[in-house]
């Protein structure tokens, strides 16, 4: 909890200024590492809404990636194909490429992807641990199913089927465009710092009590007056409005949306899932660093893995990955952010 | 005492077959501190989950204070004023022993995501009020120094107390405890006993299943003694310890002493 008096109260507030700090100095000091960093701020958001979700409300998501999805193909069909498509129609061909349009896009696509998870979320909240996993998993491969045209012309002209829709194009304010990378690099880690903070506000109120009193004992929360079911949803449409907000910036900064299982699909979501576990599913603070350690994990076996094996494949890495996951989950239950932390404490107290 | 506050009327639950509470009707006076006792299995929480609303009933009606509470969910029923704890302790694991508190103040305070996301000073101004009143609560049963522990580092007699400080924190007119002596030692419960009876003197209706019989007696204004679902005695202690059906009922447990004058 945050206490409200003395220098406790802007304890989230300092840690997010010397966090925003490290990030910032990223593209100054260690340019190379602007792309995979960018990818890490994208799924920071992702993975704080799947916290908020699992973490703290206690419900599990399987298909979180789909709500990532809905957000990246809401931007691309609108900027690629809507947008322009409607400045036509409305005999201002010249407003074809505005720069508002994207922005439009991205509003339009978190209001989309809400309604999504509040239909979704009402009949299949009432499930719950196997069961709830199950549905969110259906759910997922559904959507990815959409995205990949379902066999069905209407629905690949709209979604572009195999291929996805290229072209989305770069996000501007006026003639001032987030690009090159460095600069989109910013925008991105400024929206994840914003969330980041609303986040931790989130869990040290009224309604991160509430949350996770669902996750402590949903009877006793129930019999005090908490109405469980509306804040299970609240914190779905929550979460899927995360999610909306990050595909929406990986496809503006992609230039694509293309419907491969590892961004959109069933391994998204599971990959998802590990970022938040290895955060520390109770730890917001965790989910950057989560999101970090498996980016930068699948990086390292990928560079590490065909050097170790001559005939290295794509199941390799995945064999690899699996066993760092199942490691890092015995030693480390409570996440890589959690176990860090008490190795400190450990390590002072003994110097002490 | 003035008048009934709480009433069920011909309070009827079946799991499957098994008819776990049989027609019972009973009023509760305001004020007053009612104990349901019986052998296990007598359908005592049963009985506390269908007034909570925790589970759906078969049949019968609860009145609290005229208002027919039929088919409401645990959470109103809360809300109206109806507050309770567990036989199996329920508190929040993953939360202080303050933020328990804390969450008991849920439906006294309004403030939802938007104003907590951006911390509005609506939102700042409530939760100042929150721990306050969280705290006054924590003093009240003696934990006040343990605020910040987590909330399950507690002993189990303190747990217990922690449990109905929440309760309490609803500001509620009737609080059911369940079983709320059970794993307590003597001194424990002798804390337990004038506590229960502040609250009664702060103006809370207490209603409480007890196993302890002599805790009970030394306690409550009146008794309802269930059997097998069923209610076969209600009255004060002296009526209930002499009535014949009482004492055939427990005759068999391994504790009958209470029993005898």
């Amino acid at each position: 909890m945050i206490r409200e008096t003395g220098w406790g109260r802007y304890r989230n507030y300092i840690g997010v200024i010397i966090f925003a700090v490290v990030v910032g100095l990223v593209p100054v000091l260690a340019k190379k590492y602007v792309h995979v960093m960018t990818l890490i701020g994208i799924h920071s958001i992702v993975t704080m809404g799947l916290c908020l979700l699992m973490g703290y409300a206690g419900q599990i998501s399987l298909g979180q990636a789909a709500f990532y999805g809905l957000g990246a193909y809401s931007s691309a069909i609108l900027t690629v194909k809507f947008f322009p498509w409607l400045s036509v129609q409305m005999g201002q061909p010249d407003l074809e490429s505005w720069w508002v349009w994207p922005w439009v896009a991205i509003l339009v696509g978190m209001v989309f992807t809400a309604m999504v998870a509040y239909f979704i979320g009402a009949p299949i909240l009432r499930l719950r641990g196997n069961y709830l996993a199950m549905a969110t998993l259906g759910f997922g491969i559904v959507v990815h199913g959409i995205f990949k045209g379902f066999g069905l012309d209407f629905v690949r002209n709209i979604t572009g089927g195999g291929t996805g829709i290229p072209g989305v194009p770069r996000l501007a304010i006026g003639s001032f465009a987030f690009w090159p990378k460095e600069i989109y690099y910013y925008l991105v880690w400024a929206t994840t710092l914003l969330v980041l903070l609303l986040s931790l506000n989130i869990v040290n109120s009224r309604v991160g009590r509430a949350l996770r009193s669902v996750h402590g004992s949903e009877v006793a929360a129930n019999t005090l007056g908490i109405d469980t079911d509306r804040y299970k949803l609240q914190v779905l449409v929550l979460s899927a409005i995360f999610a909306s907000v990050a595909g929406s910036f990986y496809a503006h900064y992609m230039t694509v949306a293309a419907p491969d299982a590892h961004s959109y699909g069933f391994t998204a979501s599971v990959n998802l899932l590990v970022m938040a576990a290895i955060g520390g599913l109770a730890s917001i603070w965790g989910a950057p660093f989560g999101a970090a350690a498996v980016i930068l994990i699948k990086d390292t076996i990928r560079d590490v893995m065909p050097k170790l094996l001559k005939y290295a494949s794509g199941e390799h890495e995945i064999i690899a990955f699996g066993l760092i996951l199942v490691l890092i989950m015995i030693f480390m239950p409570d996440g890589v952010t959690v176990w860090l932390v008490d190795a400190v404490r450990r390590t002072r107290r003994r110097t002490a | 005492m003035d008048g009934t506050i709480l009433k069920t009327v011909n309070l009827r639950k079946e799991f499957g077959g098994v008819v776990a509470v049989m027609d019972v009707s009973f009023e509760v006076e305001r004020g007053e501190i009612l104990a349901i006792i019986g052998p296990n299995g007598a359908g005592k929480t049963t009985l506390f989950n269908l007034i909570s609303g925790v589970h759906p009933l078969t049949g019968g009606e609860i009145y609290f204070k005229g208002q027919r509470l039929n088919g409401l969910k645990p959470h109103v029923i809360s809300s109206l004023g109806i507050a309770r704890t567990f036989q199996n302790v329920q508190l929040f694991g993953n939360m202080t022993v303050l933020e328990n508190v804390m969450v008991g103040r849920h439906h006294r305070s309004s403030y939802g995501l938007l104003a907590a996301a951006l911390r509005l000073p609506r939102a700042r101004a409530e939760e100042q009020e929150i721990i306050a009143k969280a705290r006054e609560y924590l003093s009240m049963v003696g934990l006040a120094e343990r605020a910040e522990l987590n909330a399950l580092s507690l002993p189990f007699g303190q747990q217990r107390m922690l449990e109905i400080a929440r309760a309490m924190a609803t500001e509620p007119e009737v609080l059911m405890l369940d079983e709320p002596g059970a794993g307590l030692n003597r001194p424990e419960k002798e804390e337990l006993a004038r506590l229960v009876e502040q609250i009664r003197q702060g103006g809370v209706t207490v209603l409480l299943v007890e196993h302890d019989m002599e805790f009970v007696m030394g306690l409550a204004d009146r008794i309802i003694v269930l059997d097998y679902g069923e209610k076969i005695a209600e009255g004060t202690p002296a009526e209930v310890q002499n009535n014949p059906r009482v004492i055939a009922a427990y005759l068999g447990e391994e504790d009958v002493g209470f029993l005898r004058p």
